[in-house]
């Protein structure tokens, strides 16, 4: 979807302030540390994927989203899946009392089991029989497509020319992933110059890569 | 400074913020439904706050200054060679590390979410996910480097590397001049998280000399 997460080539947005590495802490707040781990305790629940969670905090109002601080946006997208999924009934998330217990049939990881799931994670790539219809080298294009729900090519590819650089391998569709469809494609990483995406306004000598799945792609 | 919205030093005897507040209300209402344990939280803000960071990428940007067949490897497998330290899970699942040398500059974003390599870097820091730098630096790099101190010549090839998919890119800097003979661990006290993501260069010696006086 067109929304306010898609943030390539926007302007207007001002200085980006980094603050100094070495003073930087990893939270800013205690309520950043309920945000994060929150967040992906619920998802080790399995009810939804990573892509499904990028998706709800992409369907805020953009202007609510630029808004937001990071972990108030995972918070938020946090919030909807719990609803979504029926773990949560928007009136226990309204008054922050319970109705009832979890279903039974919910597994709940513990310290040990929840650290054993992120240090071995979740691969994305898949086993499929599917043959890559582009080979290094290649010159496409970006489809001119504006889907209402999640994708991962950004907006300052679609319509542009690049080449492939590399195929990454067969990975799981994101814009139709979800607990029940894993749909798999070939992976590109796709090179684009910075003029052909920027114009007259770009830099002819800086170039971006982005990681494009065939069905995004024409050829050119 | 908007940095997730918080002041370091604010008051603590302010009442807690909205935002604050419905955080509280949702871990005590998945707790008091059994949806999550307690004891998981605490598991997950220990590691990424205290055992997950950049210094896992300054042993492997180290060791692929000191040891070519480790830096080929990082060029074959670069998931396997960075699991050879242990450095796995989630957020770098798929790795790719892009080199940088003296006609080659690469530079990581996420400009739809916040991707970042956690294995080796840890948690993304607040520029990182913030929209000034995600709307930027695919269009600008060379104008969000400045904002870093980096200033590259003409001629040098900017790569970016928007990370739309679940691989997760590290950045190799260039090894600084005058470092003939240190050992990894003498290295790694040059290399900085930034230099990593690739918004700014390696520190030199002078500049690593110039810090500790």
């Amino acid at each position: 979807m067109n929304s306010g997460h898609d943030l390539g080539g926007m302007h207007g947005l001002g200085p980006i302030n980094p603050e100094p590495q070495d003073e930087e802490p990893v939270f800013h707040a205690d309520w950043e540390r309920k945000a994060f781990s929150l967040t992906l305790a619920t998802a080790l629940l399995g009810r939804w994927n990573i892509d499904m969670g990028r998706h709800s905090r992409e369907r805020q109002h953009p202007a609510r989203y630029l808004m937001n601080t990071y972990y108030e946006n995972w918070l938020t997208g946090t919030e909807v899946l719990l609803k979504e999924s029926g773990l949560v009934t928007a009136e226990e998330m309204a008054t922050g009392k319970p109705q009832g217990p979890a279903p039974n049939s919910i597994h709940v990881p513990g310290p040990d089991e929840a650290l054993n799931a992120v240090k071995a994670g979740g691969p994305a790539d898949i086993d499929a029989p599917v043959q890559a219809q582009y080979a290094v080298g290649d010159a496409v294009r970006v489809k001119n497509f504006h889907p209402l729900g999640h994708t991962r090519a950004p907006r300052y590819t679609r319509g542009r020319v690049g080449v492939i650089q590399r195929l990454h391998g067969i990975h799981v569709y994101p814009d139709t992933h979800t607990p029940d469809v894993t749909e798999g494609y070939p992976l590109y990483s796709v090179r684009f110059e910075g003029d052909e995406l920027w114009g007259p306004d770009g830099d002819a000598k800086s170039s971006v890569y982005a990681d494009l799945w065939e069905p995004y792609l024409e050829p050119a | 400074m908007p940095h997730d919205g918080h002041d370091h030093d604010h008051d603590h005897t302010e009442p807690p913020s909205d935002i604050e507040l419905r955080v509280k209300s949702l871990e005590s209402l998945l707790v008091e439904k059994g949806l999550v344990d307690p004891a998981t939280l605490d598991a997950l803000v220990d590691r990424y706050e205290h055992h997950v960071g950049p210094q896992n990428g300054k042993k492997v940007v180290a060791r692929a200054w000191t040891d070519p067949a480790y830096r080929q490897w990082l060029q074959d497998d670069a998931s396997a060679a960075i699991g050879d330290f242990g450095f796995k899970g989630r957020q770098g699942e798929h790795m790719v590390c892009v080199e940088n040398g003296p006609k080659v500059h690469n530079l990581v974003v996420c400009t739809l979410c916040s991707c970042y390599p956690w294995t080796v870097l840890g948690l993304p820091p607040v520029w990182y996910k913030s929209a000034p730098y995600r709307s930027r630096a695919v269009a600008d790099p060379r104008g969000v480097l400045t904002e870093f101190g980096t200033t590259l010549a003409p001629d040098v090839d900017v790569r970016v590397w928007d990370s739309t998919s679940e691989m997760r890119y590290l950045v190799i800097p260039e090894r600084p001049a005058g470092t003939d003979g240190w050992t990894a661990e003498q290295l790694e006290q040059l290399i900085t998280r930034n230099s990593m993501i690739g918004v700014e260069k390696a520190r030199t010696p002078e500049e690593l000399k110039g810090a500790a006086e």
